[in-house]
């Protein structure tokens, strides 16, 4: 199940904010590589880097040093608009919060990445409904994306998330702002799309979220300290 | 990515705030109605006064007493005689001319049994009505014999007679008393409606010679109308008027001649000289609102642009490269600034139907000037949206995600 050739690869990644006069390293070399398929879940304290490493991961960031391949391209030199087509491409990400356009419809929602991906206009409808029915949502497509829940809202981001058909869903906090039953909800999709071969890399500070992954990577203070198979899963295995 | 689904998502944004937009908009709005309003009615008054100049005629051609420098006001001088008309009148001595007819013009009270009205006195040759295309309602115009024999009789514009007699009144051979001198009425003109700035309607007609000689003591006329035969030959005719006269008045050098010809086409190229520095100058001033308008769009957009700085991150999380988020921004300026310019088309258009309703000036809409606004308010939103539009498109998807 798990393919040979990794889809990310980071090597001694490190990144730097300057403040002021003072410099802050979020990231102090971080290495790791990720398989087609895997779910993987980040953790680790608030402040540790894992924002960062997503933004990175997610190539809406670009490293101050180390290299990045995604897919075998080494995209740490890449321009702006460059990143943007890989972000639409490759990636579909889902945030903790504003995660939808507000005053628009879950529908447009869905079908804004593919405006960006020259997807056919007659496409557009019937794929946005296609990933909104994954999600259970067909029947939300014409409401307004500040006319339903905070679960509704993460599900419509992930049915935005694969519109694009990426190699990779990002997801970061996506269950931060939703009680534990809607939580496990969200996380069952991820799941779901997993076991279909999707590769996903969701943050979380919660075990009971980060124990749907089957591969758990922890960091602190911008270094990973640990990075093994949830033992949930092994067990199961 | 598709025009109209960013055009609508721009609709979208702007009608999620719609006071606003609106207040926003107002500044276009006003800017648009009022050139629309001022170009509508500056064309309006030009034609009124084109199709009444032409009226007269293309082969019309005045001449007035005094050297006439453009961009100079015109010196009075009795330099022009009534003997001049005759001599031009002469067909054997000018050939190429048909009617001619001399004018003076007096302001005064005409009074008949105890009814009066101030009217214009215009005393004129007994062509004039041919030349002017007067036509009669009652009895007879001033005729040649009335002009050599310095009759006493006057004939009167319709709403003198109303004035004086009453509505439909026939005051064929009364009498009406102008400066203390009586006058026979023989004739009534029909209604024509004002011309210019005259209105034949108000005016008393009486011989030119009599008015010289009763109201202004004086051998001189105030302007000589002349007909050329042949429309097409105008400037030649005109030629020969001035060289006819030059001799006249036994001067040699053309440039100290004491009198100017000129021909309804000329008349008509000063006033719409005039009318159109008049526009141009009001609708330079409406632009100036234009462009205070545009300040406020600009302004307004980068607020928009703080505000949805989020939205821009999250935009460009999924996919939305420099090129579509400045496009998307410029483009909802263009949507207001246009939709303003729409309103404001409209709201000029209405105003300025209104005011042709109260002033005597016709509705005259050019498509050229609805093109020209269309064209403004787009040009508008873009210079003045390009700014915020590229500040929002700069943003680095980080910052604008973080940003709280
Ligand atoms: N734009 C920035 N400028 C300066 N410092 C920054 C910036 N972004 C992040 N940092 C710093 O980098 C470090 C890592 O931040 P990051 O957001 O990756 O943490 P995190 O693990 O996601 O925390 P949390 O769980 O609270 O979301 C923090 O110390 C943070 O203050
Ligand atoms: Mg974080």
């Amino acid at each position: 199940m798990i393919d040979k050739k990794p889809i990310i690869s980071l090597r001694n990644i490190t990144k730097s904010y300057i403040t002021g006069s003072a410099e802050c390293q979020a990231l102090k070399g971080i290495s790791l590589e990720v398989y087609k398929g895997e779910f993987v879940a980040i953790m680790g304290p608030s402040g540790s880097g894992k924002s960062t490493t997503m933004h990175i991961i997610g190539a809406l960031d670009t490293p101050t040093s180390g290299t990045y391949t995604l897919n075998n391209k080494n995209i740490s030199a890449y321009s702006e608009d460059q990143l943007a087509e890989i972000r639409n491409q490759e990636i579909g990400f889902v945030f903790q919060a504003f995660n939808l356009l507000p005053r628009t419809t879950v529908l447009d929602n869905v079908i804004r990445p593919m405006m960006y991906g020259r997807v056919p206009q007659n496409e557009q409808t019937e794929r946005a409904f296609e990933c909104l029915r994954l999600v259970h949502l067909e029947d939300k497509a014409s409401n307004l994306s500040n006319h339903i829940s905070g679960g509704q809202i993460q599900r419509v981001a992930i049915a935005r998330a694969i519109v694009m058909d990426p190699s990779m869903i990002l997801a970061d906090e996506p269950t931060g702002n939703l009680d534990s039953k809607t939580s496990h909800e969200i996380m069952t999709f991820l799941q779901d799309l997993n076991k279909k071969g999707r590769t996903i890399i969701v943050i979380t500070h919660e075990s009971d979220i980060a124990a749907f992954a089957n591969r758990i990577i922890l960091l602190k203070d911008g270094l990973i300290i640990s990075d093994k198979e949830n033992n949930r899963f092994i067990a199961k295995k | 990515m598709n025009y109209v689904q960013i055009i609508r998502s721009a609709i979208r944004a702007l009608r999620g705030n719609i006071l606003r937009t609106i207040l926003t908009m107002l500044g276009i709005i006003i800017g648009i109605a009022s050139v629309i309003l001022i170009i509508s009615l500056g064309q309006g008054a030009s034609s009124s006064i084109t199709s009444q100049v032409s009226s007269l005629g293309a082969n019309l051609i005045f001449i007035v007493p005094g050297k006439q420098i453009p961009g100079r006001p015109p010196s009075a001088s009795n330099s022009l005689k009534y003997a001049d008309m005759l001599a031009l009148a002469d067909k054997t001595r000018m050939p190429d001319l048909g009617d001619v007819s001399a004018q003076v013009t007096t302001q005064a009270e005409v009074v008949t049994n105890g009814q009066n009205k101030n009217a214009s006195i215009l005393g004129i040759s007994a062509t004039y009505a041919n030349i002017n295309s007067l036509e009669m309602n009652q009895g007879e115009f001033i005729s040649p014999e009335d002009e050599s024999g310095y009759s006493r009789v006057a004939v009167l514009g319709p709403d003198v007679v109303a004035d004086l007699f009453g509505e439909d009144a026939h005051p064929i051979g009364e009498t009406i008393t102008i400066k203390s001198r009586s006058f026979r009425i023989i004739g009534v003109t029909k209604a024509k409606g004002s011309v210019g700035f005259t209105n034949p309607d108000e005016t008393v007609y009486v011989p030119a010679t009599t008015a010289m000689k009763v109201f202004l003591g004086q051998d001189s006329v105030q302007a000589i109308l002349a007909q050329a035969t042949d429309a097409k030959k105008v400037d030649e005719t005109q030629e020969q008027i001035i060289a006819f006269l030059l001799d006249q008045h036994k001067i040699t050098d053309p440039v100290l001649a004491d009198f100017t010809v000129r021909n309804s086409k000329d008349a008509l190229s000063i006033v719409n000289n005039v009318t159109g520095l008049l526009t141009g100058m009001l609708a330079g001033i409406a632009a100036i609102s234009l462009v205070v308008g545009g300040i406020g769009i600009m302004n307004i957009m980068l607020v928009t642009v703080t505000e949805r700085t989020k939205e821009i991150g999250l935009l460009k999380a999924i996919g939305a490269k420099r090129k579509d988020i400045l496009m998307q921004f410029l483009i909802e300026s263009i949507v207001l600034t246009v939709s303003g310019g729409i309103v404001g088309i409209i709201l000029g258009i209405s105003l300025s139907f209104l005011a042709t309703r109260f002033l005597p000036i016709p509705f005259v809409l050019q498509p050229s000037a609805i093109l020209l606004a269309v064209g403004v308010s787009t040009i508008v939103g873009v210079v003045f949206g390009i700014y915020p539009a590229r500040r929002a498109a700069k943003l680095s998807p980080i910052d604008a995600l973080r940003y709280e």
